[in-house]
């Protein structure tokens, strides 16, 4: 195990039930990288950023097989799974704003963790929907409830919320689906700037996405890893499996 | 396409009379209640009175108030719902937020089914050698209220289950990444949610436990008691006692005065009730999501 | 990070501990349910054990002779079989009224009432359930007992017809609210397949809509004969409490349950008449028990169709 991977997986496979949802992952992913992951629906993408967050404790359907590792320690040898998962930043395609106030949503993880003292919590509060770049849509607002919030509103919301968590990892799946392309694009731009203090795994269905922010790009297809590679490297044909370069072409998905 | 449309025809009619038919019997369901709440009213509003609400029974419960049979049902309402709503909103806790689709939960949940279906002379029965007996409180308060708790428990489990099971699991899910725990999601998230639900459950419970007669009989209600209870080891008279007292075991009470007992009874159980409904309505109103 | 930190992160919080201690005080919580229905069994038969296995318990007797004597000096008899009678004729009667009214209301609620009509109807059928049997058994002793010796011309109105038509009320808005319930979860998508072959609304509902909820109808009647046997109060005030093997619906009987509530005051603790009470107790618990017990087995069934 290299000792600059952030999460490292070997041989990871979910399954629900009886259902194969990916087997055989093994890849690894840098401190500080944009680490895309591409795919056509089915592909296990979403699947992979559960079994990280151990969200298997939850659905009794679900089951994690294989070693995945947060600085080289197992996730699942954590003690204290709430402390892992505060450490591990989520953002899911669904926006969910909860049924607190704006305010109470991002000031919520903190409270979590004991902080009390209104001035502290008004600055992280603050900090944090600023990066989300909605800051300027909400400040005079920070009493509405955050589950009123449109769509777009709530998924910055959720990344607030995330980075509240002060996670060293954060993972996001498909966040633009519920966003609007402008928004898309100041959200990508925060990405952009979050790589120099934390890891960003980021689920895509959007091939231009992962080109635009992946430092490496992964190609997953019916389960499997088909291959991991620079995201340059994979886009301009330097494809090890045909299957990668149709995808990216768009031939299928 | 004639023969069709006589069918259709034909068809529409049968399903005007089906209609008819079973609004009549919707109707019939409702109207003799609606006759005998009426009749109650007319025959029991003449005897109410402030004095009524605040006096003693006297000349052997013939006449008088009922003041000592009211603050004795609000006693046993008030020590039975300390018992029940702790217990009950924890057991809903437990079924909602914690149990796992095993046998032991499938268990619980018939315990909880039966609990609610035991007849009410036979938590009677268990109330007198549980706690009147066994425990050793004697017949008191303590008792009986525990005795009503026992039995209106399946109520508060089953309507805070429902108010809890109504706040969306993507918002614990949420909550569960950000490494909130178990307890802290539902204290910061789930009860906040739920908690005007739970409330109107503790209401129909309320409407229940003050209305129950069998339960009390012999666990802490009396027939007569010249004085108001000043602690839960203490008997208490308590108004739906009072009025199966007064109409069948009393000789020569005025016929007015069980109808004034009885309205009273009923005006303050459909009370609570209509004021559960009223706050349900409201909140389904008012959704937060 | 380094691994000592790594360590260092990863401790048993203080939220942790509480975490797990909710868990579990919670768990209590459930479990209570568990302890108090077997609890409520374990103390009604401590009580009533003694009757059961001495001397004066004659199964035959108790259940074949209705010479209900518990109190007579010389030669106490405990034929439980006119209370059984007439637990059973008051509660079929019961059921006789209750049945077809509620499963009809329940159809109309469910099927053909819409927007505020169905609220308000909903909202009525409830708040019929929640006048006190006590008030029932009051409203059977002066409103329905005058009405029925005049209608009837019958020299008591205290009997079966009255206890019956009032247990029968006082079912009916339970019966009626699970059996919409029942309803209910037949999923729209059935109606809506049958309404697009041509059916008309009483046909889905008599052909789509009530098989499709048998199960549940089945259970919602269980329940409203459970609710039937068990009502103490209302039977107590309204059925007259006389021992009889009724011949017509205008005859008095004595229930299981009014027996217990008319008579438990009077015994002495420990005695053969208190344990005898007891006994019946037990007899009602098992037969409540085996009532809701097939009720959920409908429901269940309902659950999985």
């Amino acid at each position: 195990m290299v000792n600059d991977a952030k999460l490292s997986f070997s041989d990871v496979a979910v399954h629900y039930g009886a259902e194969k949802a990916f087997s055989g992952l093994s890849c690894e992913v840098k401190e500080h990288e944009i680490f895309g992951i591409i795919g056509p629906a089915g592909a296990g993408k979403t699947s992979l950023l559960r079994a990280i967050n151990r969200m298997d404790d939850f659905n009794s359907e679900m089951r994690v097989s294989g070693r995945i590792a947060l600085d080289g320690r197992d996730v699942r040898e954590w003690r204290n799974v709430y402390a892992l998962r505060q450490r591990i930043g989520v953002v899911f395609p669904l926006p969910v704003g909860l049924p607190l106030s704006v305010f109470e949503n991002v000031a919520l993880s903190p409270r979590l963790r004991g902080i009390r003292n209104r001035e502290e919590l008004n600055a992280i509060v603050e900090r944090c929907l600023r990066r989300a770049a909605l800051w300027d849509e909400v400040k005079d607002r920070l009493d509405t409830l955050g589950s009123l919030l449109s769509g777009g509103q709530q998924q910055r919301l959720t990344i607030a919320r995330a980075l509240s968590q002060e996670p060293e990892v954060l993972l996001l799946d498909e966040f633009s689906i519920a966003v609007d392309p402008v928004t898309t694009m100041r959200i990508e731009d925060v990405l952009r700037s979050l790589r120099e203090e934390l890891t960003i795994v980021l689920v895509t269905n959007l091939v231009q996405q992962a080109r635009r922010l992946a430092d490496r790009t992964a190609f997953m297809l019916g389960g499997e890893l088909v291959e991991v590679g620079e995201t340059e490297t994979l886009f301009c044909g330097g494809t090890q499996d045909n299957r990668t370069r149709e995808y990216l072409e768009g031939r299928f998905g | 396409m004639f023969e069709a449309t006589e069918r259709t025809l034909r068809d529409a009619q049968r399903e005007r009379w089906v209609k008819a038919g079973l609004l009549v019997m919707t109707i019939l369901l409702i109207l003799p209640v609606a006759i005998i709440l009426t009749v109650l009213v007319m025959r029991g509003a003449p005897m109410l009175s402030i004095e009524f609400l605040f006096e003693e029974p006297t000349n052997g419960m013939t006449a008088g108030g009922i003041f000592p049979a009211l603050i004795g049902t609000i006693w046993l309402v008030i020590v039975a719902l300390l018992a029940s709503v702790p217990v009950g909103v924890a057991a809903a806790i437990y079924l909602s937020e914690y149990a796992p689709d095993n046998k032991l939960t499938r268990l619980i949940n018939l315990a909880i089914i039966n609990l609610a279906g035991v007849p009410s002379i036979v938590h009677a029965l268990f109330g007198v050698g549980a706690f009147v007996i066994f425990a050793g409180f004697g017949t008191s308060i303590l008792a009986a209220s525990l005795t009503l708790a026992v039995m209106t428990l399946p109520v508060v489990i089953v309507s805070t289950r429902e108010s809890l099971q109504a706040v969306p699991q993507a918002f614990r899910a949420a909550c569960w990444n950000m490494g909130a725990t178990r307890w802290q999601t539902i204290r910061r998230v789930v009860l906040p949610n739920a908690v005007s639900g739970i409330l109107t459950g503790v209401i129909l419970e309320v409407s229940r436990t003050a209305g129950e007669t069998a339960p009390i009989m012999f666990t802490g209600a009396a027939f007569f008691l010249p004085f108001l209870p000043e602690s839960v080891f203490d008997q208490t008279m308590a108004l739906s006692l009072h009025l199966f007292v007064i109409s069948t075991q009393v000789p020569n009470v005025p016929e007015g005065l069980p109808y004034g007992v009885a309205l009273v009874l009923v005006g303050m159980v459909l009370t609570m009730n209509a004021i559960s409904v009223a706050l349900r309505t409201k909140l389904r109103g008012r959704r937060k999501w | 990070m380094e691994v000592s930190k790594v360590k260092l992160a990863d401790r048993r919080t203080a939220n942790w501990w509480i975490d797990k201690a909710v868990a579990v005080l919670v768990f209590v919580g459930g479990f209570s349910a568990v302890v108090l229905i077997l609890g409520i069994f374990l103390f009604i038969t401590r009580e009533g054990v003694g009757f059961l296995v001495g001397d004066e318990f004659d199964l035959v007797e108790f259940f074949g002779s209705p010479k209900w004597r518990p109190t007579s000096d010389n030669n106490p008899t405990y034929g439980a079989l006119a209370l059984i009678v007439g637990t059973a004729s008051v509660t079929g009667l019961a059921m006789l009224v209750a049945v077809p009214f509620s499963l009809g209301a329940a159809i109309y609620i469910s099927e053909f009432a819409t927007g505020r009509t169905k609220e308000l109807l909903k909202v009525l059928v409830e708040l019929l359930a929640a006048i006190p049997s006590v008030v029932w058994g009051f409203i059977g002793l002066s409103i329905m007992n005058p009405l029925i010796i005049e209608l009837f011309d019958v020299p008591i109105g205290l009997n079966v017809l009255n206890s019956g038509v009032i247990l029968g009320l006082m079912a009916a808005p339970i019966m009626t609210t699970l059996a919409e319930d029942a309803l209910k979860a037949v999923p729209d998508s059935y109606r809506e397949a049958a309404e697009a072959m041509g059916a008309t609304r009483w046909q889905v509902s008599f052909r789509v809509a009530l098989p499709a909820a048998r199960h549940g109808l089945v259970a919602a009647i269980l329940l409203g004969v459970g609710r039937g046997f068990g009502e103490t109060m209302a039977v107590l005030m309204a059925s007259g409490h006389s021992i009889n093997l009724p011949s017509s619906p205008f005859d008095s009987v004595r229930a299981l349950t009014a027996t217990i509530a008319a008579e438990l005051g009077e015994t002495a603790v420990g005695s053969d008449h208190y344990q005898a009470l007891f006994t019946l107790g037990i007899l009602l618990f098992v037969v409540t028990f085996a009532i809701n017990l097939a009720a959920d087995v409908f429901v269940r069934r309902s659950d999985r169709a």
